[in-house]
């Protein structure tokens, strides 16, 4: 399987499972210009949801605004170490994937 | 005017010591002994700060400051260079136009091999810092050089880096050609420069752990373990001469220039200060 965008490290903490994500994504706004004077066409993440044995327990929605290579850190209640986690992301192009990572 | 103050108090309490402590050789190609300079920057540092092992200034003022630490563990969880040395590697490991590749131009293949740079080049006979290193393969060739301080080969230097963690740093100093670089390169490091008059030492040897404005110098012992440097600050991954000539524009100076013969010089110098120290870099820095 090639590798994702996403790397994520989650680790279960009591009743908790503390879950940190960085995506490798360039974030292109669409107002950018090449060297030529091009718009460089916006690519962006637009959405990206967790989900914990079916359930998801994170969603986001970003925009332009959003940084470079973003990243997200967030608790959920429940979840324990094995367990897998469902993380689907959409770009605003309609390109869309889902990669899995498990709680340590 | 507290801030300044408390720099002014720091320095001057510690300038006495800097002096005769921090630099105990003298400052001509006869009198400079390299080893007594590192062996008295050490036991400078461990003076002042007793209760930091001599190993852990690889982290930089992280070593020294437990608030600051904190944070950055906490980056260090993820760290953010992460993704520049997955594109490093794949750099690396791109052969060129005719065929060959990075490896081809450096001992055990470019891996492993960070803790040897800079390194004294007798038959060029200047210091070659591992950025020049991999722009001189570059040309050698056919392939066009890359810039100095920052992309490509930040990101390069990086996985180079990265391979080499937690070797223990060994530049070496042969001849007297190479105690002249050290010798420039110590000469720069203690000379005061721009409109704030200015030196190295005056942040990072008497100053390192006093507030400027809000942030804390590191301390010059370890000081180049870990770059290339991720910056919070810049975003993204850079050299140590960019690095350097942010410094020096901050004393209100004007910068040298990147990879120039008076960089490469400070660079050896500082690097051979911190001989014993592991590689750690890549880095993330505030």
């Amino acid at each position: 399987m090639a590798k994702g965008i996403l790397r994520a490290k989650a680790k279960a903490k009591g009743d908790n499972t503390v879950v940190k994500i960085m995506a490798k994504h360039a974030m292109e706004t669409g107002n950018r210009k090449d060297k030529s004077g091009n718009k460089i066409p916006a690519q962006f993440i637009q959405t990206l949801s967790v989900a914990h044995n079916g359930k998801t327990v994170m969603e986001a929605n970003m925009g332009a605004a959003v940084s470079k290579n973003p990243y997200l850190a967030f608790t959920f209640v429940g979840g324990a170490k094995g367990d897998e986690l469902q993380m689907t992301w959409t770009e605003n192009t309609g390109a869309s994937a889902t990669e899995t990572a498990k709680i340590k | 005017m507290k801030i300044i103050k408390s720099l002014l108090a720091g320095a001057s309490l510690a300038l006495v010591a800097s002096i005769t402590q921090a630099a105990t050789s003298g400052n001509t190609l006869a009198s400079v002994d390299p080893e007594a300079d590192r062996l008295a920057l050490q036991s400078f540092f461990q003076k002042r700060f007793p209760q930091v092992p001599v190993d852990d200034y690889v982290n930089g003022i992280y070593a020294l400051d437990a608030g600051s630490r904190e944070q950055w563990e906490e980056i260090e969880e993820f760290p953010p260079y992460e993704f520049d040395v997955e594109e490093g590697e794949v750099l690396f490991n791109t052969p060129f136009a005719n065929g060959k590749s990075y490896a081809d131009c450096f001992a055990n293949e470019g891996v492993g091999i960070r803790q040897n740079f800079p390194r004294w080049d007798e038959s060029q006979g200047k210091v070659v810092t591992l950025e020049s290193a991999i722009n001189q393969c570059r040309e050698a060739n056919g392939e066009k050089k890359l810039g100095w301080k920052k992309g490509k080969i930040a990101q390069i230097s990086a996985y180079m880096a990265y391979t080499s963690r937690d070797n223990v740093f060994d530049v070496q100093i042969p001849n007297d050609g190479a105690k002249a670089a050290y010798l420039d390169g110590k000469q720069s490091f203690y000379t005061r420069r721009g409109q704030l008059n200015m030196s190295c030492a005056n942040c990072h040897v008497a100053g390192s752990n006093v507030l400027i404005r809000a942030d804390l110098p590191g301390p010059a012992l370890g000081h180049v373990t870990h770059f290339p440097v991720f910056r919070s600050k810049w975003g993204n991954l850079g050299t140590l001469h960019r690095r350097y000539a942010g410094c020096q524009s901050n004393v209100r100076g004007v910068s040298q220039k990147a990879q120039g013969e008076k960089l490469s010089n400070l660079e050896f110098f500082q690097t051979y200060m911190s001989n014993g120290l592991v590689v750690n870099g890549p880095g993330a820095r505030k």
